[in-house]
């Protein structure tokens, strides 16, 4: 079945002059400060973001890094020291939670537990003082869309945590927001369950077309379900992008070291041609990445993923970045070997090697290999 | 050995309490129910004579003051609620890091005995007293106003000297109301009054629940605030039993009594249980 939301994209905010529609949410300088004892704690620094409609849209990154608290001043729950926030181009700072067409996933659910699965999902259109008929009518399909219709009579104790989370889910989405947002709402259910929650938000979402903000602290959850990410640390955003582009293109080492696993380089520049630095091992070792704005003597720091670096016992061409190591790790994994080399500088290099049927057993513990890797697949990181 | 050990275990732990029971509660209770039944006087003895109709004559003598016993109870009850939920509420969801202060200070009057509290009371509500003195001096109030002697006095006081009893449960339930499910009322559109109406409350029944049945039954059957607030016309079937017992020591009259109020006050819980639902309220407190 189709859920189509009421309102049209273009029905936010946008003129009739045909102006691009307002983004569904938007914040200008956001900032949120507590007051912590004698002093101040800064969770949130003046962050700016822009999330469109209809986007699947996660705030990434450690627990107290500032995203439960961005999330809550879009909800409404907290009010910003300093900024605007503006859903689709109304400014609503200041307008109190049941005020703002925003709903919330909450982490813990949050149902209502002397009422039955139908009451909660009815519970904000009732609020809103929607007809009887079409609230029955809606809660039926949302409860099919998330497949409890024959729960509908339980109280929210009587259903597994997969089943309340998708209660939680159908008492947000009922009430067609302009947006939902989500605070790590798979963070309870256990693996299995999550990875299929995973897929299965992505599809409700893609079938209702409301943009969601998702919260988490899980790397591989972003990057499975998101069409942009906002990576955050310490109350700042440190990348924003598309699951592709912060992974590919960390733009600092922390988002390199936070989204899966980098290896990260560090050493001095020898040489810059042609807009590429070369930092030079001696006997025909180097790293080749591409260094605008780098200088000859500069010390800096470069990334590489493990997927991108090939292991060799032959000598690799010489345009690539080549080092050589000590294999010091092997472990296998079925489908992949990942393989620990300490190279000649001491640094530990993480390689991820395919077993496909010509590259098995490409080297054991103690051997020495040859690391390579094209020169476009290394980021040299600021600081 | 062990394992039978193991079984009885639980049996042995709950021995001294039913031991405890038995001999201070089922005994007296039955001793009580044979001594309604007999008759004689204090001086010439009392004989087991089966004596049944003892229950109509003291229901008809005594319908009065078992009805206004009630109706103070449940009026206290009322009372209770009305003042005592607020007070649970604020310290639940607005006493911060000092909510156990706040609740040692509801609990601070009771460590005096209740007669003496109740006697206090009747110092401060003295027709010339502290109170109602100076209000009667500058003309706020007529000569003959008085508060001492009246319902109103007796019910406050009992609403006064059972309010930790309301207040104690009812707060044990805010306090385990998940701040998030209310944030969730909110998020949904719903009002502050909305969100309490439709969550908070609902969700501290249980709450209520234990809370009435600690005020009404024992505020039903009290017979100090009566005797130290009230007036002739506000005597409640505690005071009778009282001077039944001890005044004209019509010991089978007294017993009598007091089975009634006892069996008055059981019907009344069971029926209240059934009509609010216990099943409802403890489904609430398991989810």
């Amino acid at each position: 079945m189709a859920i189509t939301t009421e309102e049209t994209p273009a029905a936010h905010g946008a003129g009739p002059t045909g102006a691009p529609p307002a983004p569904a949410i938007s914040l200008e300088g956001v900032g949120k400060t507590y007051r912590s004892g004698p002093g101040t704690v800064t969770a949130v620094h003046r962050i700016d973001l822009e999330i469109q409609q209809g986007e699947f849209f996660s705030l990434l990154g450690p627990s107290g890094c500032g995203k439960t608290t961005t999330m809550r001043m879009i909800a409404g729950f907290e009010e910003p020291t300093s900024g605007t926030i503006r859903l689709a181009g109304k400014d609503v700072t200041g307008v109190p939670p049941n005020r703002r067409d925003v709903n919330m996933v909450f982490q813990s659910y949050a149902l209502f537990p002397h009422m039955t699965v139908a009451d909660n999902v009815a519970f904000g259109l009732k609020r809103k003082k929607v007809p009887s008929a079409e609230i029955k009518k809606r809660v039926a399909e949302m409860l099919d869309l998330v497949e409890l219709t024959d729960r509908a009579r339980y109280k929210p104790s009587q259903l597994s945590g997969g089943q309340q989370q998708r209660v939680a889910l159908a008492r947000a989405l009922v009430n067609r927001p302009s947006a939902l947002l989500l605070d790590e709402p798979l963070g309870a259910l256990d693996l299995k369950l999550r990875q299929a929650m995973q897929l299965e938000l992505k599809r409700i979402q893609r079938e209702v077309g409301i943009t969601f903000v998702y919260v988490t602290h899980d790397q591989s959850e972003a990057l499975t379900m998101s069409d942009r990410i906002a990576v955050m640390n310490k109350g700042v955003v440190e990348q924003l992008g598309t699951p592709a582009e912060i992974y590919e293109t960390p733009a600092t080492r922390f988002v390199a070291g936070f989204i899966g696993t980098s290896n990260i380089l560090t050493g001095t520049v020898d040489t810059v041609s042609d807009g590429w630095a070369r930092i030079g091992y001696g006997h025909g070792q180097h790293v080749l990445a591409k260094g605008d704005g780098t200088a000859p003597n500069e010390e800096i720091v470069l990334t590489v993923r493990p997927e991108k670096i090939r292991l060799s016992a032959e000598e690799p061409d010489a345009n690539l970045s080549r080092i050589r190591g000590t294999v010091r790790e092997v472990v296998y994994l079925g489908s992949t070997t990942h393989y620990t080399v300490r190279t000649v500088d001491d640094t530990d290099i993480v390689v991820f090697q395919q077993n496909s049927s010509d590259a098995s057993n490409l080297a054991e513990r103690g051997d020495t290999a040859w690391l390579s890797w094209r020169p476009e697949h290394s980021y040299v990181l600021p600081g | 050995m062990t394992r039978l050990r193991e079984k009885a275990a639980p049996y042995l732990l709950a021995l001294p309490a039913w031991i405890w029971l038995g001999i201070f509660f089922v005994v007296p209770i039955i001793g009580l129910l044979w001594m309604s039944l007999m008759t004689g006087n204090i001086i010439t003895g009392f004989q087991q004579t089966f004596n049944v109709a003892i229950y109509p004559e003291v229901i008809s003598a005594y319908w009065e003051q078992i009805l206004r016993s009630l109706g103070y109870g449940v009026s206290a009850t009322l009372l209770c609620i009305a003042v005592g939920y607020p007070v649970a509420y604020w310290i639940a969801f607005h006493g911060g890091a000092h909510k156990t202060t706040y609740l040692l200070l509801v609990l601070l009057p009771f460590f005096v005995t209740q007669v003496l509290r109740t006697i206090s009371w009747k110092f401060l509500l003295a027709d010339d007293g502290v109170v109602l003195g100076p209000l009667k001096a500058v003309g706020l109030l007529p000569e003959d106003a008085r508060v001492l002697s009246t319902t109103l006095a007796v019910v406050v006081g009992l609403a006064y000297n059972f309010l930790p009893f309301m207040i104690l449960p009812i707060y044990a339930v805010l306090e385990q109301v998940d701040h998030r499910v209310v944030e969730a009322a909110y998020d949904l559109y719903a009002s502050r009054f909305h969100a309490f109406v439709h969550v908070v409350l609902p969700l501290s029944l249980p709450g209520v629940f234990a809370g009435v049945l600690l005020v009404f039954v024992p505020s039903s059957a009290d017979y100090v605030n009566a005797s130290v607030l009230g007036g002739t016309n506000n005597t409640m079937i505690g005071n009778i039993i009282q001077s039944q017992y001890l005044v004209n020591n019509a010991y089978p009259t007294a017993a009598a009594i007091t089975f009634v109020l006892m069996t008055i006050l059981l019907v009344g819980i069971f029926s209240y249980a059934k009509a609010l639902g216990t099943e409802r309220v403890m489904e609430v407190q398991a989810g």
